[in-house]
């Protein structure tokens, strides 16, 4: 037993890495630096135009501020008016649109031609960013707040109806055959095995919808589509930089308490 | 679940008939608020160009098929420079959403000013939409990538550092307790205690965001901040209709193959 040397401990300890083999690692961190190194090369940015615009720019940002609430009191309250209402009913309309999709999308729900239709129409509506569907709105509806109305409502579904589709497919399979076995038809099926499951959480998700519906909103008046959008282009088209910065204040705002009342909301329904 | 007696014996409701009003006045308040909505954005609409909207769309349709696909050849350029942007965007966002969410996290924030500051970082940051900090930036950089990567890169440092700091917050507690057992200092603390608990979460966004990021710069274009929304936006002005769905197709087609890398690299992660 005396001769047992004592153990060695190692005297420096290193972290395990993240990734375990260490030949992915190196390939992933060469590959990383490859990109870099090429995206950064190819990018074509014009210095000159650079260093000529940042004394500009400072110039830009002084001009923000004071943001001026005064002068165009009027045309931001309006802006702003048809941004939550273009908001709340795109919304409204959406989620009523999502509905019966999200109820074809999910996969426990709908025979299969049914599912890969709705599942379609939900990732044709998901690809496309807003501002790509108001231009398209704009040429078909004109200018205006129906266009932004109408291409909100459309994001909405993509938004929406994929997440009732999740829920729908998660549910608990109990419930839904306990009603089945009273002899429930399909709607009261949905109605009463369906809906109070998923209702709490879409009730949470609707509101967060709203709330990227109005910061969307600001946006898609940038190509015509009303709300304070519209209000904002053309403050910074008028280069009236004080008025641009009240109207980004005033949305910052407006986003805060939207995102306080989702997450009261939220807690208050779960 | 209230039970009324009548004379007819027992009654089961759902409801008592005080909830039941209550349950019927959200409803008439919120449908009348909905009817309101749409009465004022209706008043705006030139119902003319909605009702002629459908001979719209099937003109603006078959002018566009079939695709022009020989348009292809330019389109290898803007959707190098789009993938650019997302990435180094991403790249510009994490980078200083670290930071902003350990100043931002309970347990880790100097502060509680520091704390609020870093809150507002994050909010503003989030409210302000890409598009909108991409107008901004073509003033100050000039027309180009540079604008629209760091439009992306501030829009994002609000979603990750947001993400990150709940992440903070939430990890096990007694893992960095051990570490300041040993007498690690501060910075040691967070280096061997929090940042291997967050560094998955970390991975996760970013690549979530990336996928985010991807779908996002394909629009910045429309303000001139590079990307394949330039082309895009040229198209459509001068209704090259086959171009304009050519280009659709190719946005779909990258935000389908960013969706795919994103959820294998996630689903590698997690």
């Amino acid at each position: 037993m005396t001769d047992q040397a004592a153990p060695v401990y190692p005297g420096t300890w290193k972290r395990p890495p993240l990734i375990k083999s260490p030949l992915l690692r190196w390939s992933i961190i060469l590959g990383a630096a490859i990109y870099l190194a090429t995206a950064l090369g190819t990018m074509d940015i014009n210095w000159g135009r650079v260093a000529e615009g940042l004394p500009r720019g400072e110039r830009f940002l002084a001009a923000f501020f004071p943001p001026n609430f005064a002068d165009n009191r009027g045309v931001v309250w309006d802006g702003i008016q048809e941004s939550i209402w273009m908001a709340l009913i795109s919304t409204v309309a959406g989620i009523i649109m999502s509905i019966p999709i999200g109820l074809g999308a999910a996969r426990n729900l709908a025979p299969r031609w049914i599912y890969l239709f709705n599942r379609a129409i939900i990732a044709g509506s998901r690809t496309f960013p807003e501002v790509i569907l108001a231009i398209f709105a704009v040429k078909l509806f004109g200018f205006g707040p129906f266009a932004g109305f109408v291409a909100l409502a459309i994001g909405t579904i993509g938004f929406y109806a994929k997440l009732l589709a999740e829920d729908i497919e998660n549910m608990s399979e109990e419930q839904a055959e306990a009603i089945k076995a009273t002899g429930a038809n399909w709607f009261q099926w949905i109605n009463y095995a369906i809906q109070p499951q998923v209702m709490p959480r879409m009730i949470g998700l609707s509101v967060y919808r709203l709330d990227i519906n109005f910061r969307e909103s600001a946006v898609v008046g940038i190509v015509g589509g009303g709300g304070i959008g519209a209000t904002l282009n053309t403050a910074f088209d008028r280069y009236e930089f004080d008025t641009a910065a009240a109207i980004l204040l005033v949305i910052i705002a407006i986003v805060m308490v939207l995102e306080y009342l989702s997450s009261y909301l939220r807690k208050w329904v779960q | 679940m209230p039970l009324i007696e009548t004379k007819d014996g027992p009654d089961w409701r759902r409801r008592t008939t005080k909830h039941e009003f209550m349950v019927w006045l959200s409803w008439l308040i919120g449908l009348s608020i909905v009817m309101y909505a749409w009465h004022l954005i209706s008043e705006k609409t030139v119902w003319f160009f909605v009702e002629d909207a459908g001979r719209q769309a099937i003109d603006i349709g078959t002018r566009m098929v079939p695709p022009k696909f020989s348009y292809m050849e330019k389109l290898w350029w803007p959707i190098w420079d789009t993938i650019n942007i997302a990435t180094l965007g991403t790249v510009i966002a994490l980078v200083i959403a670290v930071p902003v969410a350990f100043a931002a996290a309970r347990n880790t924030t100097p502060h509680t000013l520091v704390r609020a500051c870093a809150l507002f970082v994050i909010v503003s940051s989030r409210s302000v939409n890409s598009l909108i900090w991409a107008l901004m930036l073509v003033f100050i950089f000039g027309p180009g990538v540079l604008a629209g990567t760091i439009a992306i890169g501030l829009r994002s440092i609000g979603f990750c550092a947001k993400l990150l700091y709940e992440a903070i917050e939430e990890i096990d507690q007694s893992q960095v307790e051990a570490i300041e057992a040993t007498g690690a200092s501060g910075a040691q603390q967070i280096l061997f205690g929090i940042v291997p608990q967050v560094l998955p979460t970390f991975a996760g966004v970013g690549v979530f965001r990336w996928d985010i990021n991807i779908r996002e710069s394909t629009i910045l274009g429309l303000v001139g901040a590079g990307g394949i929304g330039l082309q895009l936006n040229g198209s459509i002005n001068t209704l090259a209709w086959t171009q304009v769905s050519m280009i659709l197709l190719v946005i779909l087609a990258t935000v389908i193959v960013s969706e795919w890398v994103s959820a294998k690299v996630r689903h590698a992660i997690i």
